[in-house]
């Protein structure tokens, strides 16, 4: 019997029973809506970090005080010795592999102006912070190595706190109350949105010289080095390792983590979510596949007579067992279509409410979602195929 | 035709043996018509089942159109059946969600005739039964008679050597038992269709030219009346 032929008593018998069939594909809806959401939004959060990161500039490196025993981010509140602008400004001068270094002490506090006040982002930095991040004022000036030497109570804000404070009113020349403390605001950061986790633009930034004196800090927060060479930044992290361990008195009680690690870890996350997804997709999938078996099951026993008078016309037993195939892989594959659907529609619903996390649906995980649901169709489906095709025709021509 | 020699079938029934069939000959040529009767449970059933190749014998040797089918495996068999037996069931065996002529088809289906010439060659077959009008109708939407004319079609589309049927009327009230009779009558008289029936019914056994009685897994007669 032709494939086209078996194709059409399959979908005869899928529409026989609507309500049952559409039951019965629920474990591979989900399934496939799950496998459909893993990909698309674990492509998507990839390339949202990717670009968070190329946006950061890919030859960054950081300082962190503290030593962890693993490899990463870990840092141990009780550091030996502190990170100081001492030894930003030995790395600074004594290292032809880096391009750039920037001090910082990150600290929240609330600032004033009036009678509005907004908690921000306060980072205290010097006048190499735009170079070495790559981002710097829109309006006005960013601080100068003046001003960090001489503790000129100056402060750049960024967009969201001029939106805050000033509304649509200029900021530049006019003072605003950090900390209990004057400055006077002298520009305006270029906006930069939001990355892992917090505004950029909810920040203000001042000497560091004076975040150390008003968050009452002896040492830096972190130290931001920018690499001279793009591709390699081996001897950058050599140079600093040899530079800060000769002056920490020959310990390495700093952390160095580039760029290239921090996407490692959150590739790693990203890996474990997969991983779970992927568990929660196989245990759907398997429960959709043990509820096609079960409905096909059923399927043959009530049919027993029609497969009889079958048989008794002239199928063959491969004819029979291509009956049911063909059925219970069109039911999983109704499932998988259903699933498609549903999973494009969430995935849409999610870049719609996240517009940083772009979701797509390829071309591959379409295959990837189709080839699932015949896979599941077939292995489930043969039990009961076989069980129908073994069926004796006299036995099943007097079964009521 | 078909040539039966000494064929036994013997069921086993956890540790007893059934003889369902001791020993049966049994010849048929083309264009016979022949009522098969005998208490139930005398292996009138069984013998039908070899005949139409749904059961092999234990057994014996059983020759259809020269082929010896005694020996064939399941699939063989089932080609055997689809292109040299036309069954007719007492219960109609109709597919409910087909219609008449999707059901009269349905053999040509599992002999890979194409589309065209299967629906040309099921209406001749319904034409064959007078139900041509009928064609596009399920079986619930036609009457006893009418759904066993289409039954009847079905086992003819396939242009089989040889028309068995397991008490066509039973299911029937005896007007349209009648007609089905005279059908099967003129199938045979004006066509040359060979017609093996398996009856209770005696206005059948008397129309069939020649009768062959079963009792206890024997052939006990087989006469022709008429002569």
């Amino acid at each position: 019997m032709q494939l086209t032929e078996q194709m059409r008593v399959a979908v005869d018998n899928i529409l026989a029973n609507k309500m049952r069939s559409l039951l019965t594909t629920l474990g591979v809806v989900i399934g496939v809506t799950s496998v459909i959401l893993l990909v698309s939004i674990g492509e998507g959060m990839r390339s949202y970090l990717a670009d968070i990161f190329a946006g950061m500039g890919s030859n960054l490196l950081f300082v962190f005080p503290g030593k962890s025993s693993t490899r990463g981010h870990g840092r141990t509140l009780n550091t030996v010795r502190r990170l100081t602008l001492e030894d930003a400004r030995a790395l600074r001068q004594r290292s032809l592999n880096i391009a750039g270094v920037t001090s910082l002490v990150v600290g929240g506090s609330t600032v004033e102006r009036g009678s509005r006040s907004r908690d921000v982002l306060v980072m205290g930095t010097d006048d190499q912070f735009p170079p070495v991040h790559s981002h710097g004022v829109s309006t006005g000036s960013f601080f100068t190595e003046e001003d960090v030497d001489n503790k000129h109570r100056v402060a750049i804000i960024g967009r969201t706190v001029v939106e805050e404070l000033f509304g649509e009113e200029s900021p530049l020349g006019q003072p605003v109350k950090i900390h209990e403390s004057r400055f006077r605001v002298v520009g305006v950061m270029a906006p930069k949105g939001q990355s892992v986790g917090f505004d950029f633009d909810d920040t203000v930034y001042i000497p560091v010289s004076c975040a150390l004196d008003l968050f009452n800090q002896e040492g830096l927060t972190r130290l931001s080095i920018k690499a001279a060479n793009k591709t390699n930044l081996d001897p950058a992290v050599e140079d600093i390792r040899r530079i800060l361990t000769h002056r920490h008195n020959n310990r390495e009680d700093f952390t160095i983590v580039s760029q290239a690690d921090m996407l490692d870890t959150f590739n790693q996350i990203a890996e474990t979510m997969t991983y779970v997804l992927l568990g929660i997709a196989s245990i759907s999938l398997l429960v959709g596949g043990i509820g096609i078996m079960n409905i096909m099951l059923v399927s043959v026993r009530e049919r027993t007579r029609e497969i009889g008078v079958r048989k008794a016309l002239g199928a063959t037993k491969r004819d029979i067992l291509v009956q049911f195939l063909v059925e219970s892989v069109a039911v999983s594959l109704l499932g998988g279509v259903i699933g498609l659907g549903l999973g494009a529609l969430i995935a849409a619903g999610v870049s719609a409410a996240v517009p940083e996390i772009p979701t797509k649906i390829t071309l591959w995980i379409i295959l990837v979602a189709f080839g699932f649901s015949v896979a599941v169709g077939v292995f489930f489906g043969v039990a009961p195929a076989k069980k129908a095709a073994d069926l004796d025709p006299i036995e099943s021509l007097r079964y009521e | 035709m078909i040539d039966i020699r000494e064929i036994t079938k013997v069921y086993r029934m956890g540790s007893t043996e059934v003889h369902a069939l001791r020993g049966v000959d049994l010849k048929v040529t083309k264009g016979d018509f022949i009522s098969v009767v005998g208490p139930s449970g005398s292996g009138k059933s069984t013998l039908m089942n070899i005949v139409g190749c749904l059961d092999t014998p234990s057994s014996g040797i059983y020759r259809l159109d020269g082929t010896l089918v005694s020996e064939m495996r399941d699939d063989a068999l089932a080609t055997i059946r689809n292109r040299k037996i036309g069954f007719v069931f007492q219960t109609f065996n109709l597919l409910p969600r087909q219609s008449a002529l999707d059901n009269v088809c349905l053999p040509l289906l599992y002999a890979s005739v194409g589309k065209r010439e299967r629906r040309a060659r099921g209406l001749e077959a319904l034409k064959r039964v007078e139900l041509e009008r009928r064609a596009g109708h399920r079986p619930s939407e036609l009457s006893g008679g009418e759904r066993q004319r289409v039954a009847i079609a079905r086992a003819l589309v396939n242009r089989p050597s040889i028309l068995l049927a397991d008490e066509p009327t039973g299911n029937l009230d005896q007007k349209v038992g009648k007609e089905i009779i005279s059908l099967f009558s003129r199938l045979n008289q004006e066509e040359g269709v060979t017609l093996v029936i398996v009856t209770h019914d005696h206005e059948i056994a008397a129309m069939a030219p020649r009768r062959v009685e079963i009792i206890d897994g024997s052939i006990v007669s087989d006469s022709t009346p008429g002569q």
